[in-house]
């Protein structure tokens, strides 16, 4: 008896398992005939995915946006992508794509350019700096949904003016004793950081898909500034483990006068630390040497449609709904994402949205450089350059440091090598 | 100790293999193969057909983020990967994360097994409970350990341990140091239960003629338990060393590579998942299938290890 039982039970798991299983795959291939399916991350404020529900609601029934969400690491999202994009996954409609994928995504050909008719409603008053991440061989493959940037947050209560340049920041942080907090973890924070530098002292990582650019004085002059703050007494303690989230307990925890971080920090200071909130200031990220301008960091999401989608046309639909302005307004109140439409900042919304700095805000999109992400070997690139400056406390004499950096980085653009 | 017994397959097994068979004995085989082909079949489909396919795409040029270029790469791929100083780094790490855990194992294993061995009561449910780390899936422990070692959220800080705030992922020595220690955790049950069974099989006898000979515990334990228990220690060795050779989901949660921690594993997955490169990543995997083959052929070979298809000659 005991045999019959188990044996019964094998045959009712096998059978749940298999049905599982056809579930899985009828469930998979389509949904409904007018669903787009959306991959993006699940966003923390809620603000995509509401936009996309009265977008569809106001479509009348046309389309329905239905979201399967991917990982919070932007590393794990491009991981499950491309290996669904991999395999010419038909189920993929829409993308949230980060931006520095762009270059890779559509040289793999996992994209479909944008027609001519959506990119006019995609480019208004668009930001040329956002643009840019859009782009492969100058022709535009995603659109811009929304932006982000780094801004230097310092203590009103510490210092009066903002710093101009790294030398100042570190120069007042070391007289007050306090810390500077960065991102320099070996991972895609640092080539954010080292980005920056490299394209504030007025030269490039990369001048095309395989030349490496890294002009000798200017790249050298930017390790210089990088190894000055590693070797600094202003540097946290964990600067070559920390990233935006340790960069933003450690300036809540009060011992820190300056922080390079996303606006995020600002609401999560608030609720954290209402104390350090109150004297918390905003100013435009600072440049390796006076006079020259600074080249902020840029972040944000752009919508791609994949390349084997059914519902193309459906999809840009529902693109052209989701980045109408309202819609980026009612992304940035429930984020704080900022918009990709430079007009916007105007918009006293939006000045609720980043009280007193909405201008800094507009300011730091404006002059931000992009990370080289129109280089199909991006992943590579950025992995070169993580090894080539980590850690910063450990950067040696210019010369070296040189060297190493453009020897990863050349072995990066030719796809060279174990990364 | 083991009789080099040629491997025999399904029903037939159960006869001495004999020079000229009898018809009955054909039908039997003819049948016991046609039960097996089935099996044999999805075997191939899902082993050896991957297996060959990495095998091609080692020897060409092929990235997904490059769908035009590729072609015939010969072994530059293999050239790449064997000159490259970090494939040398990461083997010396996993080499020594695997030396060191199995070591620990062992020992753990071993004293956990005697007792298991000479529990008087409770045996089934003594057995059982220290299953359990066992039965948990890697990963999970992984996270359970990441979280428990980490500075925020994690009790190990402020214990005996290390009294003070320490980023245990923040450096080589202690990222590894809690890589291994979770996979001692989670690993030294099932070096046990393998280690008890080659226990169990030992006869009573020789202990209580070996005491009226006045033989320590210590001596009992060296010149009995050890030489009757070598078959069943290496063969433990041996899953246990392919095992912590191919180590990934510890790292992976852990850490993700940083901090130099990288294995085999993570880097063969860094060059095939995250770079899409698919021919380097492929060499890399046929590396590491060929060395886990040469640890095989090492624990067969050299340390007698019986594999499943072998009879024990005893």
């Amino acid at each position: 008896m005991p045999g019959r039982v188990l044996s019964r039970v094998v045959a009712l798991v096998a059978i749940l398992a298999l049905s599982a299983g056809l579930y899985a795959c009828g469930g998979d291939a389509g949904g409904g005939r007018n669903t787009l399916k959306f991959y993006i991350f699940n966003e923390p404020g809620g603000g995509p995915q509401k936009v996309a529900d009265q977008c569809s609601k106001d479509s009348g029934g046309k389309y329905k946006i239905d979201f399967t969400f991917l990982p919070n690491q932007a590393d794990a999202q491009r991981e499950q992508l491309v290996r669904r994009l991999g395999a010419e996954d038909e189920s993929i409609d829409l993308i949230g794509m980060d931006i520095i994928w762009t270059g890779e995504f559509a040289n793999a050909g996992w994209l479909d350019p944008v027609p001519d008719d959506v990119v006019g409603p995609a480019t208004e008053n668009v930001f040329d700096s956002v643009l840019a991440t859009a782009k492969f061989e100058d022709r535009m493959y995603v659109v811009p949904i929304w932006s982000n940037t780094q801004l230097l947050w310092y203590r009103k209560d510490k210092v009066d003016e903002p710093p101009q340049t790294w030398d100042q920041m570190i120069d007042v942080a070391e007289r007050e004793k306090l810390k500077i907090q960065v991102q320099g973890n070996r991972y895609e924070g640092l080539v954010v950081w080292a980005n920056a530098m490299i394209q504030s002292a007025g030269t490039e990582f990369v001048s095309g898909p395989t030349e490496v650019a890294l002009e000798e004085e200017p790249t050298k002059r930017a390790l210089a500034v990088m190894r000055r703050l590693g070797n600094s007494a202003a540097a946290s303690t964990d600067i070559d483990t920390s990233n935006e989230d340790s960069a933003r307990l450690g300036f809540e925890k009060g011992d820190s006068i300056f922080m390079i971080n996303y606006p995020f920090v600002y609401t999560s200071a608030k609720e954290n630390a209402p104390k350090i909130f109150k004297e918390m200031g905003a100013a435009v990220y600072p440049s390796v040497d006076e006079g020259k301008e600074a080249k902020p960091p840029l972040g944000g999401i752009n919508i791609g449609v994949s390349a084997f989608s059914k519902k193309k046309d459906l999809a840009y639909d529902a693109i052209r709904c989701m980045i109408k302005p309202e819609n980026q307004i009612t992304i940035a109140e429930m984020g704080g994402l900022p918009p990709v439409r430079e007009d916007l900042y105007d918009d006293p919304k939006i000045k609720k949205v980043y009280p007193g700095f909405a201008d800094v805000m507009r300011e730091s999109i404006r002059l931000a450089g992009p990370r080289p992400s129109e280089s199909p070997a991006y992943t590579d690139l950025s992995l070169g350059i993580q090894r080539g400056v980590h850690p910063v406390t450990k950067i040696g004499d210019p010369d070296a440091a040189y060297e190493q950096l453009r020897d990863f980085v050349e072995q990066a653009v030719k796809r060279e090598g174990l990364l | 100790m083991s009789s080099a017994a040629p491997p025999q397959v399904g029903a037939a097994a159960q006869k001495p293999k004999k020079v000229g068979l009898t018809e009955r004995g054909r039908a039997e085989r003819k049948l016991a193969w046609m039960l097996c082909a089935p099996a044999v079949f999805v075997m191939i489909l899902v082993t050896a057909y991957p297996i060959g396919y990495a095998l091609v795409l080692s020897l060409r040029e092929v990235d997904l983020r490059f769908p035009n270029e590729g072609g015939f790469a010969g072994l530059d791929n293999y050239i790449t990967v064997l000159s490259s100083g970090l494939w040398w780094e990461v083997v010396f790490n996993t080499l020594l994360i695997t030396v060191i855990s199995v070591i620990i194992e062992l020992i753990l294993g071993m004293i956990i097994a005697l007792v298991m061995h000479r529990a008087i009561f409770g045996r089934g449910a003594v057995r059982t409970s220290v299953l359990i780390p066992y039965g948990i899936v890697t990963v999970v422990a992984a996270f359970a350990w990441f979280y428990a070692f980490s500075p925020e959220t994690g009790f190990v800080n402020n214990t005996f341990l290390s009294p003070d705030d320490k980023a245990w992922f923040g450096e080589k020595g202690s990222a590894l140091t809690v890589v291994i220690f979770a996979e001692v955790w989670k690993t030294t049950p099932f070096m046990a239960l393998l280690l008890l069974a080659g226990l169990t099989t030992i006869d009573e006898g020789l202990y209580e003629a070996a005491r009226v000979d006045g033989a320590s515990a210590w001596q009992r334990f060296v010149r009995i338990t050890l030489p009757l228990m070598k078959p069943a220690i290496a063969v433990a060795l041996l899953f246990r060393t392919l095992d912590a050779f191919r180590v990934f989901d510890s790292i992976f949660v852990m850490t993700r590579g940083a901090q130099d921690t990288q294995s085999v594993s993570i880097l063969g997955y860094d060059q095939l998942i995250s770079r899409l490169n698919l021919g380097l990543g492929s060499a890399v995997s046929v590396l590491i299938f060929l060395m886990v083959l040469i640890i095989a052929f090492i624990f067969v070979k050299g340390f007698g290890a019986s594999v499943p298809g072998q009879e024990e000659g005893r």
